[in-house]
């Protein structure tokens, strides 16, 4: 039996906030997409990632489709769910304000929460690992195989995102109505295009991280709400629209959370990141790298 | 000018005078038919949700902004009075006011930072604020007896007067109802008002125009998270009973669909919207079972494409058809 060492329980630490931390981050990220077109915040996207963990769970255990198959799938399906939000819940808004638009999702939000109730009950499930279970073992301290996953999966997605921003045109176009949605409809942009793939967009990279973290901490019907207070601090941390931001944002939400249930208290689990959150409000509320403006002054 | 902007006073006064009228005969009315007896309990309910609901009202339709916090400002409430009265028997009225100080304070923490901000930073500022509040009422049960609730909440009594009784009790919450709805629709008439209504018309022109925006906003956040702990106070000494599931975020998004369903723009609608959703949940929804989240995320998203303006514009709308 190895001795655990105080340094190597903090590494322990340091990993598993890592591996959740990413999950906020891609919960932020999906956040931001839809912020940046709408400037709403979309209450829904916690349940994203809950329909992409249950549904993973049904493809894989119930349905046994290898993941190679059963991960693009669950993606698509969660994806045709965000089309479904823009378009019947967004969409048919006659006065399209940022009020209505918030209210919209809110309703979507409980929509989906109880539909997914109603079809997997109350109880936790999860599937195995993609590549086993046998952990790593790494300086004393241990590493899950798909921890390892997750941290892969959030790097994916920031690189595919830099490209789609950067080198394709809808990509450039997204980032135009981010700026000012109408100018950019003066120039021949479909906002509510744009707008419809945003929630497309959020909609796959919520089920992604789904996906990737259900092996490790299970998922229920009722995760969705946390999980998008937890990414909306990540957001907030590293500045509301900022995609760097909310990749930072949610690793050190997942950090002081992993430390603090692990040095402080694990009750008060959650609390943390949501007291980081009323304190960046109250300190800086343009995040660690969003810049004032963005928070202060946006459209005119 | 002045008189230019303000509704016209008779009218509502009118409306409520013919509101009370009706609240009085309710319970007379019900001694004569059977059934209607058990809907004075329901009543009650209706009341106390409606005085949370008009500072919901204030707060959404006339200054914007989005709380899904207040079920926890009405738990606040009702704990402090629920757990000072029960476990050291101090005065209830003493305790209702503590409720107040206390929720006006932490409305002030919380609101401040987030509504000096654009966007819907309350909202999320609400909803993480509520989730805390929900772990520290389950976690902390030395106090609050954890999930299992508080018992024993002793009744509240009008100059030695005990309201032991739900026809009493009625009577008192609507009183109450009636003098907060009377100060609301004077606030709404006022320069607070239309400085309010000025700010959800367009930020940028209110402040433009020399209106302080953010501190409007704060004064009614603050002013409703009072309101909603008063309710709460009610609702402790009239149930004589507290858990945690009654002011969870479940509750914040009901009180939300009550102010979307009723009208978010009219202080009428809070009270209708209220009626409800009361009644919906206590006496109807139940046959769904299970799929009573579904239903209300159903309610939400129907009304606010089809009918954005609540229950309380469909005879403006009958009336405009009518009159094509």
């Amino acid at each position: 039996m190895q001795e655990i060492t105080f340094a190597s329980q903090l590494l322990q630490y340091a990993i598993t906030g890592l591996t959740i931390g990413s999950i906020y981050a891609m919960v932020a990220i999906g956040f931001n997409i839809i912020y940046n077109v709408t400037e709403a915040i979309n209450f829904a996207q916690g349940e994203f990632v809950m329909l992409g963990g249950l549904l993973m769970v049904f493809f894989r255990v119930a349905l046994n489709i290898p993941v190679i198959f059963s991960l693009p799938l669950t993606i698509m399906v969660v994806t045709v769910v965000g089309i479904l939000l823009d378009r019947l819940a967004i969409r048919p808004l006659r006065k399209p304000t940022v009020l209505a638009m918030v209210i919209a999702t809110i309703g979507a939000s409980f929509f989906i929460k109880g539909a997914a109730m109603l079809i997997w009950g109350k109880n936790p499930f999860d599937f195995p690992p993609f590549s086993g279970r046998n952990p790593i073992a790494f300086l004393g301290a241990v590493v899950q195989p798909q921890g390892l996953w997750v941290i892969g999966c959030l790097v994916v997605v920031v690189i595919v995102l830099t490209l789609f921003f950067d080198r394709t045109i809808m990509g450039k176009a997204l980032r135009a109505c981010a700026v000012n949605a109408k100018a950019s409809s003066l120039v021949g942009i479909n906002v509510k295009y744009m707008i419809l793939v945003s929630f497309a967009l959020s909609a796959a990279i919520g089920a992604l991280g789904g996906i990737v973290i259900t092996p490790i901490s299970l998922m229920e019907y009722d995760r969705g709400a946390m999980l998008a207070v937890k990414g909306f601090s990540a957001c907030v941390l590293g500045g509301i629209g900022s995609f760097p931001g909310a990749v930072t944002g949610g690793l050190i939400i997942g950090l002081i959370e992993s430390f603090g249930a692990g040095l402080i208290s694990s009750g008060y689990k959650d609390v943390f990141a949501l007291l980081v959150l009323l304190l960046v409000l109250f300190v800086r509320p343009s995040g660690l790298l969003g810049s004032v403006e963005v928070s202060k002054i946006r459209k005119f | 000018m002045t008189t230019h902007f303000q509704p016209p006073k008779h009218k509502s006064a009118v409306q409520l005078t013919g509101f009370a009228l009706g609240l009085f005969l309710l319970p007379l009315l019900a001694q004569w038919v059977s059934f209607f007896e058990h809907y004075i309990d329901v009543m009650v309910f209706v009341g106390i949700y409606s005085i949370v609901t008009m500072g919901l009202c204030l707060l959404m339709g006339y200054a914007g902004q989005i709380s899904l916090g207040h079920a926890s400002f009405f738990g606040l409430g009702a704990y402090i009075s629920g757990v000072i009265t029960a476990k050291y028997g101090v005065n209830p009225w003493l305790c209702l006011i503590l409720g107040m100080v206390i929720s006006a304070a932490v409305a002030f923490v919380i609101g401040a930072p987030s509504l000096k901000l654009r966007g819907h930073y309350l909202a999320m500022a609400t909803l993480a604020f509520c989730i805390i509040v929900t772990v520290i009422f389950n976690e902390s049960t030395e106090f609050t007896g954890g999930p299992d609730g508080l018992a024993f909440i002793p009744g509240i009594a009008i100059m030695g007067c005990a309201l032991d009784s739900v026809v009493k009790y009625y009577y008192f919450v609507w009183s109450v109802v009636l003098v907060l709805l009377f100060l609301c629709l004077n606030i709404i008439g006022s320069r607070v008002g239309r400085a309010m209504r000025s700010i959800h018309g367009s930020e940028l022109a209110a402040s433009a125009v020399g209106v302080g925006v953010a501190k409007y906003k704060i004064h009614v956040f603050v002013l409703s998270a009072v309101l909603a702990s008063i309710a709460g106070s009610l609702y402790a000494h009239y149930l004589n009973f507290v858990n945690p599931a009654s002011f969870d975020l479940f509750v914040s998004i009901k009180l939300l669909i009550m102010i979307i369903l009723g009208g978010m723009h009219s202080l009428w609608g809070a009270i209708v919207g209220a009626a409800l959703i009361t009644f919906l949940s206590y006496e109807w929804l139940h046959y769904f079972g299970e799929a009573e989240v579904m239903v209300y995320g159903a309610i939400v998203l129907a009304v606010v494409i089809f009918l954005p303006s609540g229950v309380v514009s469909i005879p403006e709308k009958v009336r405009s058809l009518w009159g094509r």
